[in-house]
């Protein structure tokens, strides 16, 4: 954009400064104003955590808008992947350059996997890298679409279940899968509100309502949301959690978008703990009739 | 001096020997605490990297953590 010779110059445009503003005013707020009083921590595999957001870490234009979006997300699990090391230029580009396993709990994925086999090395290489022993297992079975192959999935759950590991299992909306899945040992289930890097937010709130209402354990959807909305409608529904990239760095100001999706995640959550009204056909007016005029 | 040729990350590399999987990371300038070690699709743990040998024709894998959703 070219700059207007009338401008003043500025340290930052205002728009800049008001939205930083904003964040600071925000921040406050959700500080002063956390958890919903009658709310218990989301708990996972003996684990407790404060926050409902859980944020992935890739396709961001760079490390430290990754960084600062992280931040202004409020998450405490972080997912990272496995990968092979660049032997051509290893300087700077493992994630641990940039995230401290103090600050975040580091939740690997096995990202790209389309066998059980498969998922399960990742798995163990992912628990050998980390520090601890959970895994957001996935078992993709579709290039299109990116959506599981349910049979490796209860395959490499199981299997790693019995090996000790902390399954957090990436799937359909399917319900029958999710009970499969708890039954295999998984430590929560995550079914998809949409498919993985899509945007195309919840597209079936009966489907995650009815595995949230089925399953013991927690149930955090992962996948699909694509802005404040569709977190917060998913939230509504009743899960534990959400785990959410594409939505974040993909947006034009990913820091901003992570702080509109605290918010979302907080109220969903706030909002279902509320209950909400009843829905009717008929309008119910909110003034009372008596007392008016003859 | 006498080297072998191993398979590292799925290309070909001469390393002179005697070599364990510890003078490996070193002659790649990897640090240890941050990558995975597997060889012959076992992992080997870190406390073991000084212990194991590589020989001819041995397939390493060196993986690390990398964004990801």
């Amino acid at each position: 954009m070219l700059k207007s010779v009338r401008e003043p110059p500025t340290p930052a445009p205002p728009a800049y400064r008001s939205l930083l503003t904003a964040y600071a005013y925000l921040s406050t707020m959700t500080i002063v104003q956390t958890e919903p009083s009658t709310d218990t921590p989301l708990t996972i595999g003996g684990r407790s955590f404060r926050s409902r957001l859980m944020v992935g870490t890739g396709k961001y234009r760079d490390n430290g808008e990754m960084v600062r979006a992280i931040e202004a997300s409020g998450a405490e699990i972080v997912t990272v992947a496995v990968r092979r090391v660049d032997l051509d230029r290893t300087k700077d580009e493992g994630i641990l350059h940039h995230l401290s396993p103090d600050q975040h709990f580091l939740l690997a994925n096995t990202a790209g996997c389309y066998t059980a086999d498969e998922a399960v090395r990742y798995a163990r290489l992912a628990r050998e890298a980390g520090f601890n022993e959970f895994v957001k297992l996935e078992v993709i079975g579709d290039r299109e679409t990116l959506l599981p192959d349910t049979e490796g999935l209860l395959t490499a759950a199981r299997e790693l279940a019995a090996e000790g590991f902390k399954v957090l299992a990436y799937t359909n909306d399917d319900l029958i899968t999710a009970l499969r899945l708890e039954d295999a040992g998984c430590a929560a289930v995550m079914p998809l509100a949409s498919p993985i890097g899509s945007g195309l937010g919840l597209l079936n709130p009966y489907g995650i309502r009815t595995i949230k209402r089925r399953l013991s354990v927690p149930v955090i959807v992962d996948a699909g949301v694509g802005t404040a909305s569709d977190a917060c409608l998913t939230m509504e529904q009743g899960v534990d959690g959400i785990l959410m990239n594409t939505a974040l760095a993909e947006a034009r100001d990913p820091v901003a978008m992570a702080a509109g999706m605290r918010l979302a995640v907080e109220a969903g959550r706030h909002a279902f703990l509320a209950g909400r009204m009843p829905r009717r056909e008929v309008a119910m007016p909110s003034t009372p009739s008596a007392g008016m005029l003859e | 001096m006498t080297e072998i040729e191993i398979m590292v990350n799925g290309e070909p590399r001469l390393v002179p020997v005697p070599a364990t999987a510890a003078d490996l990371l070193r002659q790649l300038g990897l640090d240890p605490r941050t990558v995975v070690v597997e060889l012959n699709r076992k992992i080997v743990r870190r406390p073991q990297l000084s212990d194991t040998p590589l020989a001819e024709g041995d397939a390493v894998e060196l993986v690390h953590f990398v964004g990801g959703g």
